[in-house]
């Protein structure tokens, strides 16, 4: 279990004020010109030895991502900071941004003199209004404080911070559609490659990255990548790691934990375990909608990190738990998933434009039970057929959730079409 | 120049070339529904998905993938024909597969590739997803339930025609390509939406139920709507042309046209002259009469006449061989008073570089200083335009324009509307123009002035002074608005030695000089209120326009898609049309008919055939020796010096789509006059590039 002293996020539940003035105390901003003056090779060095993986979903090791940008491009840089949080099961950045936006802003700082880049731009969700303004607010405080604009925080790097709202669309959290997003266009995933690092906001070398991400860079930079890679699992799954878990446990909650912690572990020290004790487990969704659902036997043993959840079939994805218990329609909670993947797509892309809709439609059928046994074949097939076939990964996120279904509940929805039968005769 | 494999063959390519275009060097055909060469790349129809190996474990989009060194591609194995099945079934399944019913029918990318990859039935029992059509003005009818969201459509009229009224809105299964505020697609080019379009949502609206493309008969032609002379293919069942298309010629018209190239066809229906007529010498009236009497007509009253006081005037849509013909009539009639200019421009025809467009239209590319002189290319040539955009699409290209300030779809310059800023322009600039390839286009309207040949002399300074011509480049083009004129200048159809030219003749018909005038397809200027009564007017041509009115005999000739025939485009292009169908009724070929007459007069042609005043054309002028190809021309002086007015330039087309008689007779041509009357009066104005 993590320890006290090794909490990043010592505010994620609002316990204290999001302003300067407590943030400092809880030791942001601390000597920032230092690490600034180690250089950008040392930072981006330190980052990729840190063993930090994207908390976006990807999970892309952080100082590789960082080193991709160009030295010398002639052009302007840019860090694009993704706070559209909108997978459903996840509420981490939301957090932050209220509660911890100070550590953000000092990562934007950081990263994005690691970058060459003198300006970072918060993408946030519509939604977020509130977080917004806070946001706002603490730029407001850090400009006054000299810690962003000129000369930001004594480093002698000039750094900009804007805030930019989105409308709410899910699509718009992928990167591209990001970018497209930001640049006053409609949210459309662009082509990759070029990658944005190479041809990114504006064409010019971009690095999108979560605000988990950046916000956990300066207390690495502080206390160092080998303080970092000593928690967790191990070294390809280092860290710690902020999880939301929501649904059927006595107390959801949002809580930092070494990256590999059992799931087991998780629900049952954090959210006070599941609704009517674990054998009441029906199955969980361990990294937000778009990841396949696990079993209980599954669940009974796997840790949560990247490369075990791969290997169980799953991902970590933005580490969003939903928990289910018996009670559950598991079909209909897939079916809905389904819905939600249909109402965002952006509809560029044939087979998710197209393929969504049509496992939703399959889905509300099998709810009812109103389809016949091979129609889960074909289900799985059309899953298959969008897959992989996309510009970016809704496609599959779309998909995945109907194959967990059908991998592991496929008993479940063939009752239900007996049962249906059998009412209709 | 990275080196791949495509399913086993080598091939080494150009760096920055996509797997599809490398597949189809090596002839290898890979599906695709949104990729389009002239277009950019979405990537968003998926159908082009290849296998690349040692990449990542799913199809990439071979449009947007750039060719790698080393890379193994297929395009043929299991995991691409799984991806495309499934792609072409998730187009199938909400697509209304109404091909019976559909015009695209027969010629439609998706149901070609829906044999290649669909599957014999349909695996989706939900409802269909329906879309309500758009109106996008007389031109485009739309069934957007038919529509895949390709997006060529959104990209063309963004990126080709400059007009970017199309777009995608909505998201998901929802998405629907529109206008959003309900308007109509006001671009010159928007026939070319139904050509781009795959599928038939977007299908021509005068052609909407007439024919299948698998009856029609397909022809090879050229344009005459507009000196550019665009290559075209004619569909024709029976006698009737059903539609017009585009032809790819790289050089001229790449694979677009025109609306008007494309929907005047129409007019070839209507208010034709299909049979001989005179005016009845009592009543006034024009009566039908057989050609043997109508020639005989002609004969007598050219008999009595001396040839001094005979002329000859050339219209827009005349092709070379029925000029070359009625010079040569001319000539052994002893009259040297002939003239094709019937716009009234003054220029100096002597020097061939004076009045051809040098540069080619596929130098405009690579120009990088565009100058327009008097002249709305968007109006007067339509391709050209797009041309033009299309330098400043991909390179950003300087534009300056001089006169008629309009709606360009690129931004420009601006720098005056009168001779005087031209001069005003050279002077600044002389010497001192930052480019290497500067070019300029002045329009031939710019000549219809008094001080026509004083300008031209002003321009061919000009050219020298901004660095226009050097030995391998030649940037001083005139761009003409009328199919006929650079042949007829080629051949010498102007006033000949003593002759008198357009307005001496016309004058002439009031003073009683000009006692017969033969009017060969010469429709531009008010044959009713500018010829004299007293002057016996014969008129050839095919249609009962302006000067059919006023004429004494008429003699039905044949329109472009009825004959085979040369033009010579504003390049100074030789090309040919060919026949498509008949002339109506009793029209004839429209050399013949001057050939017959000249056989009535006792002064017979001396060419029985086609292929034999072709053969006399070749040898008489080398110009003509090879069809599509450009001589460059010479550089040399031309023009007089004289004083310049201070009268600003105007554009020659005022009705873009009622240029000709043609266009006038054509009912589609009307209603986008109608539709688009906001576009053509009120140009709006354009900010300056920088």
């Amino acid at each position: 279990m993590l320890s006290d002293q090794d909490r990043i996020f010592t505010n994620i539940y609002g316990w204290n004020s999001f302003s300067l003035k407590d943030a400092k105390k809880r030791g942001d901003w601390d000597k920032t010109a230092d690490i600034i003056k180690l250089g950008r090779d040392k930072i981006i060095e330190e980052m990729k030895a840190s063993g930090l993986r994207g908390r976006g979903g990807a999970g892309f090791p952080t100082g590789l991502k960082w080193s991709f940008m160009p030295k010398d491009s002639g052009k302007p840089h840019y860090l694009v900071v993704n706070a559209d949080e909108s997978e459903p099961g996840t509420c981490k950045d939301r957090d932050i941004l209220r509660y911890e936006p100070h550590k953000l802003l000092e990562g934007c700082l950081i990263a994005g003199f690691a970058m060459g880049a003198n300006a970072a731009y918060i993408y946030i969700r519509g939604e977020f209004y509130n977080e917004g303004s806070e946001v706002e607010r603490a730029i407001a405080e850090a400009y006054d404080a000299g810690l962003l604009g000129k000369n930001a925080a004594g480093s002698g790097w000039d750094f900009d911070v804007y805030l930019h709202r989105g409308a709410g669309a899910y699509i718009c959290g992928e990167e591209t559609a990001l970018i497209e997003s930001l640049e006053g266009n409609k949210g459309q995933p662009r082509n990759k490659p070029p990658f944005p690092a190479m041809a990114g906001l504006y064409s010019c070398p971009t690095t999108v990255n979560n605000v988990e991400t950046i916000a956990v860079a300066p207390t690495i930079m502080r206390r160092g990548a080998n303080w970092f890679s000593n928690l967790g699992l191990n070294e390809k799954n280092a860290g710690t790691k902020l999880f939301c878990i929501s649904g059927h446990v006595n107390q959801p909650c949002n809580v930092e934990e070494e990256m590999g912690i059992p799931l087991k572990e998780l629900i049952e020290r954090h959210c006070g375990g599941v609704r009517g004790g674990w054998d009441n487990l029906l199955g969980v969704i361990p990294g937000g909608s778009s990841t396949p659902v696990l079993t209980k036997e599954t669940c009974d043993s796997i840790n949560m990190d990247f490369d075990s959840l791969k290997e169980a079939g799953s991902g970590l994805g933005t580490a969003g738990v939903i928990v289910m218990d018996k009670s559950t329609d598991i079909i209909y909670a897939i079916a809905r998933l389904s819905q939600f993947y249909m109402h965002e797509s952006c509809g560029q892309c044939t087979p998710c434009r197209e393929g969504a809709g049509w496992l939703w439609r399959v889905m509300t059928r099998m709810v009812k039970g109103q389809a016949t046994i091979e129609e889960i074949d074909m289900l799985y097939e059309v899953t298959k057929e969008i897959e992989g076939h996309t510009i970016c990964a809704l496609g599959d996120a779309a998909a995945w959730p109907v194959q967990g279904l059908i991998r592991h509940f496929r008993p479940e929805m063939e009752k239900r079409i007996m049962e249906y039968r059998k009412a209709a005769a | 120049m990275p080196k791949l494999t495509i399913n086993g063959m080598e091939i080494e390519v150009e760096q920055g070339t996509s797997l599809i275009q490398a597949a189809e060097m090596l002839g290898v055909e890979i599906p695709r529904f949104c990729y389009h060469d002239k277009l950019s790349v979405p990537a968003n129809c998926r159908m082009c998905l290849v296998e690349v190996e040692g990449g990542p474990p799913k199809p990439v989009a071979s449009c947007a993938m750039a060719c790698g060194e080393g890379m193994v591609v297929k395009t043929d194995s299991p995991m691409v024909q799984k991806a495309r099945k499934g792609v072409m079934e998730m187009l199938l399944i909400n697509h209304p597969l109404d091909c019976p019913i559909c015009d695209q029918g027969g010629e439609c990318d998706l149901q070609d590739q829906a044999v290649a990859y669909g599957m014999d039935r349909s695996r989706f029992h939900e409802n269909k997803r329906a879309v309500k059509d758009k109106e996008l003005g007389p031109l485009i009818e739309t069934t957007m339930t038919r529509c895949i969201n390709c997006t060529r459509c959104v990209r063309f009229s963004e990126e080709i025609a400059g007009t970017p009224t199309l777009g995608q809105f909505h998201r998901g299964e929802d998405a629907e390509i529109g206008t959003f505020i309900d308007k109509i697609v006001d671009t010159e080019l928007s026939g070319n939406l139904i050509d781009i379009c795959p599928v038939g949502a977007l299908t021509s609206k005068p052609y909407a139920f007439k024919a299948r493309s698998w009856e029609l008969k397909k022809t090879e032609s050229i344009d005459v709507h507009d000196a550019v002379g665009s290559n075209i293919r004619v569909d024709s069942r029976g006698n009737e042309v059903m539609r017009i298309l585009p032809r790819l010629n790289e050089d001229v018209n790449e694979e677009w046209i025109s609306d008007k190239t494309r929907f005047a066809y129409d007019g070839l229906k209507r208010a034709r002259l299909d049979r001989p007529y005179i005016r009845d010498a009592d009543s006034g009236k024009l009566k039908e009469v057989s050609w043997a009497e109508a020639l005989g007509v002609i004969a007598a009253k050219l008999k009595t006449i001396k040839g001094e006081h005979i002329a000859a005037l050339a219209g827009d849509l005349a092709d070379v061989e029925s000029m070359v013909a009625l010079k040569d009539l001319l000539e052994s009639l002893g009259s040297p008073n002939m003239d094709c200019r019937t716009d009234g421009a003054k220029f100096d025809p002597t020097n061939r570089a004076g009045y051809i467009f040098n540069s080619g239209i596929a130098g405009i590319e690579e120009a990088d200083h565009i100058i327009l002189v008097g002249t709305n290319p968007r109006t007067e040539a339509t391709m050209i335009n797009a041309r033009i955009r299309k330098a400043w699409l991909e390179r950003r290209v300087k534009i300056t324009v001089i006169g008629p300030k309009a709606e360009l779809t690129y931004p420009y310059e601006y720098a005056g509307a009168t001779p005087q800023d031209l001069e005003k322009f050279v002077k600044a600039h002389a010497g001192k123009l930052k480019a290497e390839k500067p070019l300029m286009i002045v329009g031939a309207g710019a000549f219809q002035r008094e001080d026509g040949e004083a300008l031209h002399k002003v321009l061919c300074d000009s050219a020298d002074k901004l660095g226009l011509i050097r030995d391998d480049w030649n940037g001083f083009n005139i761009l003409h608005h009328a199919a006929s004129r650079v042949g007829a200048l080629d051949i010498g159809f102007l006033p000949q030695a003593g002759g008198k030219g357009f307005e001496d003749i016309i004058a002439g018909t009031k003073d009683g000089s000009t006692k017969a005038l033969f009017l060969l397809n010469a429709d531009e200027f008010d044959a009713r209120s500018s010829i004299g009564w007293k002057t016996f007017v014969i008129y050839q041509g095919h249609h009962g326009d302006h000067a059919a009115a006023r004429a004494d005999v008429i003699l039905p000739g044949a329109a472009y898609t009825e004959k085979t025939a040369t033009y010579v485009n504003t390049e100074g292009r030789v090309q040919m049309t060919h026949q498509a169908i008949f002339p109506p009724g009793e029209a004839k070929e429209d050399w013949k008919i001057i050939r017959a007459l000249s056989e009535a007069l006792g002064k017979t042609l001396p060419y029985n055939t086609g292929a034999e005043l072709r053969k006399h054309i070749q040898t008489t002028w080398k110009t003509f020796a090879e069809t599509d190809v450009l001589n460059g021309e010479k550089w040399g002086t031309f023009g007089e010096k004289g004083k310049l007015s201070k009268d600003a330039f105007v554009s020659p087309v005022k009705q873009y789509y009622l240029t000709n008689p043609i266009a006038r007779a054509s009912k589609t041509m009307q209603e986008c006059t109608g539709a688009f009357a906001a576009n053509t009066s009120a140009p709006k104005i354009v900010e300056a590039a920088e």
